[in-house]
């Protein structure tokens, strides 16, 4: 039996994802259309007959008269015309029942194309909660297509559209309507013939905008909240760190005991579980970065954000809709990267992009750790605060003005000065679903694991052998990797790196350090000829880096990590995201450039004033 | 007037969206968003710094539109 092909349409913001999640649970692929960033998820379903049903989420568009990417993408697939697209055999529109005016324009757009379709009048609890009305048979006669309640929010609240699919899937045909050519007005016409509402908004939202979006307490609610999540994603993740680096580890030691000794044991230990435990050691972080995120996203405060700071954003030369993907950035850039899709401006989403991996992620804090607590006294300034804690957040705020600086500095090479545009929807706020929210979470774990093992594994097998051939020769006195590729390359690099005060030791580390930044502090261990666990290289380090460098060298190495792009994956999502090598390109140069800049600077004031 | 004028909680209907260029994106987006005469229109909240962005009530959906977008919107204000 053939699979009967559904395509889900709708606005944006009309709960077709929750619908599309209610229909499928977690029976989903994600992925993305050939050659374009835009994402495609495909679900199926069974229906109590047996029949099995086949459903695309298609992007959310407000016309189809395309402006975006998604848009065009959400066109040509209802059109049938995409390359390596199935035609779907039914089209499904959603429209947001407490949102008919807009929403039923696009209904009609869509009607226009002579698919067979059917309506999902969703979030109808909603609905009726405000007391509105609609007369269901009425709009069905007006709009000439089946029309079914629906609430993707609760279990159950799709019974009857699946139900409505099982029925009709197959006799479905086109029914002919006239679409006027002034849309807005025949949406005028048939909400006065099928809709009756009391009042425009919910008067919950009016309440609680006036509130939120107030100028002085809507910032310091904002400012309130960020804390918070920063707060309990740094405290509550280092349990679960600790456990995952230990897992690995423990792991890693029994595979290699396993194995004899000799280059296969140094690849497995060294290079893949070094590796894939470096990275791994972040999923909890991001994973309660995500759970704040999505919530907020869910229960509509996170468009509220935007559009506080879209003025501030604008300037800097980004735009409120940066707000979302430049937080995510702080756990990781790599979804943070990924989350400028939701950025309709291409130039905007491109400048958020570049200045992504200037927000401090979480990788560069073991080398903060090192540093600051190798150089920097743990002295109370100002009678209040500690300077280590003061250096850190000097470190994070030159990531948020370097990165401010560099938008701006964009702006003002682009040559299309033509205008951007906001026209943001905020959409009512709701209760965050459970079951919404752990799919997300779900989702976005997948995408980071499959991603970044796939990458880090390649990388880091590649560094692996670069540190440790050639092996040294008999009788050497050098640690080995001395004698290998990356210690000769670091020994070349010794002279670049001369001006800012890097040494050869740190010149070599930083070889390694490409894979991910954390690397670099036990790739120091290695190149001081320290073997142990992290914690042990980490806390002797401490003592032999301290006694051999400048404070100066110290204080470059900061300003270096603050901007330089150390990490293989960050380029590599730029790439995939952007399909341009120059794009990565011109990213790799103008952070390793902002890099040395703000080491050299660093090290030469340093360097005179001690 | 234009929308960018309108003060907080005031309302006022849409006489039409005028394009700053001959092929305006922005207009034209506006104007498929229910932006179009006849529709009463209400500014709801107003950014924190220069009262930049907009956030504009029409129909029962809000809309955030920075200053230079609510320009292109004539209003007159309801009786």
């Amino acid at each position: 039996m053939s699979h009967s092909l559904i395509a889900l349409v709708g606005n944006p913001n009309c709960g077709k994802t929750a619908l599309f999640n209610q229909l499928t649970g977690s029976r989903q692929k994600v992925a993305n259309y050939a050659g374009v960033t835009v994402e495609r998820k495909e679900g199926r379903f069974t229906a109590p007959s047996g029949r099995v049903f086949n459903l695309l989420d298609l992007p959310g568009a407000y016309s189809l008269d395309a402006t975006s990417p998604d848009e065009v993408i959400t066109r040509d697939i209802c059109l049938g015309r995409m390359p390596g697209e199935a035609e779907p055999d039914l089209i499904v529109c959603v429209a947001d029942a407490t949102n008919l005016r807009l929403h039923l324009r696009f209904v009609l757009e869509v009607k226009r194309l002579g698919r067979p379709m059917v309506l999902a009048l969703n979030m109808m609890d909603a609905a009726r909660k405000r007391g509105i009305r609609i007369d269901r048979e009425e709009l069905e006669r007006q709009l000439g297509m089946d029309v079914i309640e629906t609430v993707a929010i609760r279990t159950g609240g799709a019974k009857a559209l699946i139900e409505h699919l099982d029925r009709t899937v197959d006799t479905q045909a086109a029914r002919p309507a006239a679409i006027e050519d002034d849309v807005h007005a025949q949406v005028r016409r048939i909400l006065a013939a099928a809709v009756a509402m009391p009042r425009a908004t919910s008067a919950i939202d009016d309440r609680i905008d006036r509130v939120l979006l107030h100028p002085v307490f809507g910032l310091a609610i904002l400012a309130v909240v960020m804390f918070f999540m920063f707060q309990a994603v740094f405290s509550w993740a280092q349990p679960l760190m600790d456990g995952i680096a230990n897992g690995v580890t423990a792991v890693g030691a029994w595979v290699t005991a396993m194995l004899p000794d000799g280059l296969l044991r140094s690849l497995v230990g060294d290079g893949i579980f070094a590796g894939l435990g470096s990275v791994l050691v972040f999923l909890p972080q991001i994973l309660i970065l995500f759970l704040f995120i999505l919530v907020l996203e869910e229960s509509g405060y996170l468009p509220r954000a935007a559009f506080l700071l879209d003025r501030i954003m604008f300037k800097a030369g980004l735009t409120g809709r940066s707000f979302i993907p430049l937080l995510s950035s702080f756990a990781c850039a790599i979804p943070g990267i990924m989350a400028t899709r939701s950025i309709q401006d291409p130039r905007d989403r491109l400048t958020t992009i570049l200045v992504a991996p200037l927000m401090t992620c979480s990788a560069r804090l073991p080398v903060y750790t090192l540093l600051i607590a190798a150089f920097i006294p743990a002295r109370t300034v100002w009678g209040l605060f500690n300077l280590q804690g003061v250096v850190l957040f000097v470190l994070y705020v030159a990531g948020i003005v370097g990165a401010f600086a560099v938008a701006s500095f964009i702006r003002f090479l682009r040559k299309d000065k033509s205008e951007h545009a906001l026209l943001m929807e905020l959409p009512s706020y709701r209760m965050p679903s459970v079951r919404n929210v752990a799919i997300g979470l779900w989702e976005r774990a997948l995408i980071f694991l499959r991603r970044v093992t796939t990458i880090i594994l390649s990388v880091t097998i590649i560094l692996w052998f670069l540190s440790t051939f050639p092996s040294p020769p008999a009788g050497a006195t050098l640690p080995p990797i001395d004698y290998s590729f990356a210690g000769r390359l670091g020994h070349l690099l010794e002279h670049l790196f001369a001006p800012i005060g890097f040494n050869w030791q740190i010149s070599v580390a930083l070889i390694p350090g490409m894979a991910a930044r954390e690397v670099a502090v036990s790739a120091l261990g290695t190149v001081y000829a320290m073997s142990g666990t992290e914690d042990a290289v980490a806390a002797q380090l401490g003592h032999t880096i301290a006694a051999q460098w400048s404070l100066a060298t110290a204080l470059s190495l900061l300003a270096w990590y603050v901007f330089a792009p150390q990490c293989m994956s960050t380029l590599a999502v730029i790439r995939r995201e952007t399909n341009s090598r120059r794009t990565v390109a011109v990213a790799a140069g103008y952070l390793f450039g902002l890099a040395y800049l703000a080491a050299l600077v660093t090290y030469q004031i340093a360097r005179v004033l001690s | 007037m234009n929308l960018s004028q309108l003060s907080p909680f005031t309302p006022a209907v849409i006489d039409e969206v005028e394009s700053v260029s001959g092929n305006d994106p922005i207009a034209k987006r506006l104007r498929e968003l229910g932006f179009v005469n006849g529709e009463p229109v209400r500014i709801v909240a107003r950014g924190p710094l220069g009262a930049d962005p907009l956030l504009v009530q029409i129909g029962f959906t809000r809309f955030a539109l920075r200053r230079a977008e609510a320009q292109r919107v004539r209003i007159h204000l309801a009786d």
